[in-house]
């Protein structure tokens, strides 16, 4: 089962280094990680998307709580939480196509930011569900580079994790 | 990581604190601690911290002959005493020899700091002359590690190592240190306590829970208690012995947890697991309430998973959350440490009227005497070939089971576990979860620098004794006076064992050809060495080597080659599955 889990971390050197070394040294899937600081600059916000059973992820929350540098750890899949992700992609843009990519643009709510006179840039964000529909509503030949950022995911309600 | 020390603390040292440089507070933080022996060798990146060594003595530095032997010598030191080993090497090499002595530690969850030389701080990335990135090397085999950048930091860095080692799940824990900042200066102040918000080991088990587990226990018509390393760890075994007496129930240790119940009294079915005794796994299968104490469900003790004690509902008790449910599913778990937790469960029980029900218990002490009947560790000593079993059961008999064991890994190791009994805790010091050889020699050291009165005896095999014996030259220079008892089989034999029984006895790269003559070279070492031969040569041998109190002696037994450890679970079976004698 797909999982967002977020982690607080003392935000220093090594931290990030020790997160990704737990997940490939114990085997667990990671499908998209996110950090950076948080209001306060001495915690670090990660956020890992990752896969597995019911078991797998007790050890993997369980592991990430060991670890010294890790101050809270909380799986948003188990409560209603909001996620986004933001991608950048860049696209041929000439002739008919222009127009085509522009009005998708606007139908995905995605902003153009930066133009030349064959392509275009669009920030798109939402979640990776959406992202994919617009890769996959282009004609793949028309896509010049896309960078993604990987999740971030907050839990709803007034409550922080 | 950097260390973590706040501005504040920098910029409020004590009025009047001394200035030191770095290998000053290393020193000092190290007698703060109370640290009275280290283990270690030297090279460039630490120099400064050995001459600062040698201008003191209340922390005496033991010079091994290879860092691995630095590190597992403080290892068993603290195994021995139940404080924090501390071992000292230089940058590159020096740490990357450690890092099997590190990892051993990890394993066995052994308290321990590791404080490795680097080079300068400006130097670091540019692979400059001994570098390596002994924390990025270290991270997946240290509870936790660091590298000083500032000196100011120094101090607090080494609080809170010691900290982290000695709590919680114990652990190895690596400070590494640029060498500029141990000739940096700054004032010293060593901090009372660390408080790490992202840090705080659940100690006191959740008192429902607790009595959950009561209830089940004493409800229950077959129970099996099963304690490991760390009822050791925890220094628990008093505890365990007043809960475990009370109930009259049957106790099995692992590997790591021997000495903890003593092997001497009647509800002790010995060891359990992949070379555990019958009447053990037999229990384990057929018990009704399993009662796991700090133990860790490793593969070499379940067998296969899915058949392990198929009829038992589950109380697990450990410190680590991690290590609970990890492997088996449990039904009570309770995460603190063992000393609260039994303390508890001993007042519980002191204050109820509850207690298992007599008809039942004697009907499965019944039937455990039955298992035990078949005396699955018995074996034939002839007058002809040194049977390796005979060997230990002379030694435990000789030194009146009151030895420090120390052991290397294989056959040796499986057959010293089974008949030396062990009526106290931290007298078994082996490698159980890294399986290193190499490791009994340097650990013999470590235990006799912590006992020089003790006896400490190195059960090993001629395999694995020529991982470490350049350390036979540190007995000397300290006057270690080690026993070195060598099972020698001529074999890799526990390996020989696995290619008898499972590769149609292709004997693959198992027969260990050119032996040196053991008690020459121990002569060379200008140590005393004794040989067996012959069954009737052991007695003597022993008794010879004990009387040379003062003397290390290396003890050369040539034992049967052929023979096996018996019981055996093949990997994958059901633990009820024993190939038996
Ligand atoms: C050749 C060979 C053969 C082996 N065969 C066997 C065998 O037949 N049988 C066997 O048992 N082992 C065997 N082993 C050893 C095995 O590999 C494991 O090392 C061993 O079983 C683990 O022991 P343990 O479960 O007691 O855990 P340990 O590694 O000792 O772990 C201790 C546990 O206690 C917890 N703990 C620590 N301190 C506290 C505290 N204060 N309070 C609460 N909990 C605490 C820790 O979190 C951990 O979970 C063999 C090893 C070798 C090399
Ligand atoms: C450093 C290391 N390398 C390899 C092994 C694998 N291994 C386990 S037991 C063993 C044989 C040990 O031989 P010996 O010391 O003679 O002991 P015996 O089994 O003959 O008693 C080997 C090679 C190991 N445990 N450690
Ligand atoms: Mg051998």
């Amino acid at each position: 089962m797909r999982r967002i889990i977020s982690i607080l971390l003392e935000n220093e050197a090594g931290a990030l280094s020790r997160v990704a070394g737990l997940f490939s040294a114990r085997g667990y899937n990671i499908e998209a990680m996110t950090v950076a600081p948080t209001h306060d600059p001495g915690i670090s916000r990660m956020t890992v998307v990752t896969r597995g059973s019911e078991e797998i992820m007790e050890q993997v929350l369980k592991q990430l709580n060991k670890l010294v540098e890790v101050i809270r750890v909380h799986d948003l899949t188990e409560g209603p939480h909001i996620e986004r992700e933001l991608m950048l992609i860049k696209v041929h843009a000439v002739g008919p196509d222009r127009e085509e990519v522009k009005r998708l643009s606007d139908i995905f709510r995605g902003r153009i930011i930066d133009v030349t006179d064959r392509s275009y840039t669009i920030e798109l964000t939402g979640t990776g569900e959406k992202l994919d529909a617009f890769i996959h509503a282009l004609d793949p030949g028309m896509v010049i580079e896309v960078v993604r950022s990987g999740a971030s995911a907050i839990s709803r309600g007034a409550k922080s994790i | 990581m950097t260390s973590p020390t706040t501005t504040q603390d920098r910029l409020n040292p004590e009025p009047e604190a001394e200035e030191l440089t770095g290998a000053e507070i290393v020193v000092r933080a190290l007698r703060d601690e109370g640290v009275e022996f280290i283990f270690g060798y030297p090279g460039g990146a630490v120099l400064y911290i050995y001459d600062k060594l040698e201008q003191q003595d209340a922390v005496k530095h033991i010079l091994v002959r290879h860092e691995q032997a630095a590190v597992h010598a403080a290892d068993a030191y603290s195994r021995v005493t139940g404080k924090v080993g501390v071992a000292l090497v230089t940058s590159g090499p020096g740490a990357t020899n450690a890092v099997t002595g590190i990892a051993t530690a990890y394993m066995d969850s052994i308290p321990m700091v590791i404080i490795t030389g680097q080079v300068p701080v400006a130097l670091i990335g540019n692979d400059a002359f001994q570098e390596v990135d002994t924390v990025g090397i270290t991270r997946p085999c240290t509870k936790h590690n660091f590298l000083v950048k500032d000196v100011r930091d120094l101090a607090s860095t080494l609080k809170t190592a010691f900290y982290l080692a000695a709590s919680g799940r114990p652990g190895p824990v690596l400070v590494d240190i640029p060498k500029d900042v141990t000739s940096h200066k700054t004032p010293y102040h060593y901090p009372e306590k660390v408080v790490l918000r992202s840090y705080k080991p659940t100690v006191k088990g959740h008192p429902g829970q607790v009595r959950k587990a009561m209830q089940l226990i004493t409800s229950a018509q077959r129970p099996m208690f099963y304690t490991g390393g760390g009822i050791v760890l925890g220094n628990a075994s008093e505890a365990l012995r007043t809960l475990v007496r009370a109930l009259r129930a049957p106790i099995t240790n692992t590997l790591m947890g021997l000495g903890a119940y003593p092997a001497s009294d009647r509800q002790f079915l010995g060891m359990l697991g992949m070379h555990g005794t019958y009447e053990a796994n037999m229990a384990v299968q057929h018990c009704d309430v399993l009662v796991a104490l700090g133990a860790r469900f490793d593969d070499r003790v379940t067998g296969n998973l899915a058949k392990f004690a198929p009829h038992a509902r589950i109380v697990h008790v450990d410190v680590d959350p991690s290590s609970i449910s990890k492997n088996v599913r449990v039904d009570v778990p309770i995460v603190g440490d063992l000393q609260q937790v039994l303390r508890e469960m001993n007042q519980l029980l002191a204050e109820s009227d509850q207690g298992n029900d007599p008809q039942a218990m004697r009907a499965w002490w019944a039937q455990i005497e039955e298992w035990r009947q078949r005396d699955c560790l018995c074996y034939v000593q002839d007058e002809r070939i040194i049977k390796p079993q005979f060997v230990m059961q002379k030694l435990f008999e000789l030194t009146g089971g009151e030895a420090i064991v120390t052991s290397d890994v294989g056959q040796h190791q499986m057959w010293a576990a089974q008949f030396y009994g062990f009526d106290r805790p931290r007298r078994w010091i082996n490698s159980g979860g890294l399986g290193t050889m190499g490791f009994g020699l340097p650990a013999a050291m470590g235990a006799q620098v912590a006992e020089p009165d003790s006896t400490v005896v190195c059960v090993t095999g001629d395999g694995s004794i020529q991982m470490n014996i350049q350390e036979l030259s540190t007995c000397l220079q300290y006057h270690l006076p080690v026993k070195v008892a060598c099972l020698n089989n001529h074999y890799l034999g526990m390996v020989r064992q696995w290619q008898e029984f499972f590769y149609e006895n292709r004997y693959a790269m198992s027969y260990v050809d050119a032996l040196p003559d053991f008690v020459k070279l121990a002569e060379a070492y200008g140590h005393v060495g004794l040989r067996a031969d012959t069954p009737a040569d052991v007695e003597p041998v022993i008794r010879e080597a004990l009387r040379l109190k003062d003397r290390m002696v290396f003890m050369d037994f040539q034992v049967d080659p052929a023979e096996n450890v018996y019981p055996m679970v093949p990997a994958g079976a059901a633990l009820s599955d024993m190939i038996l004698v």
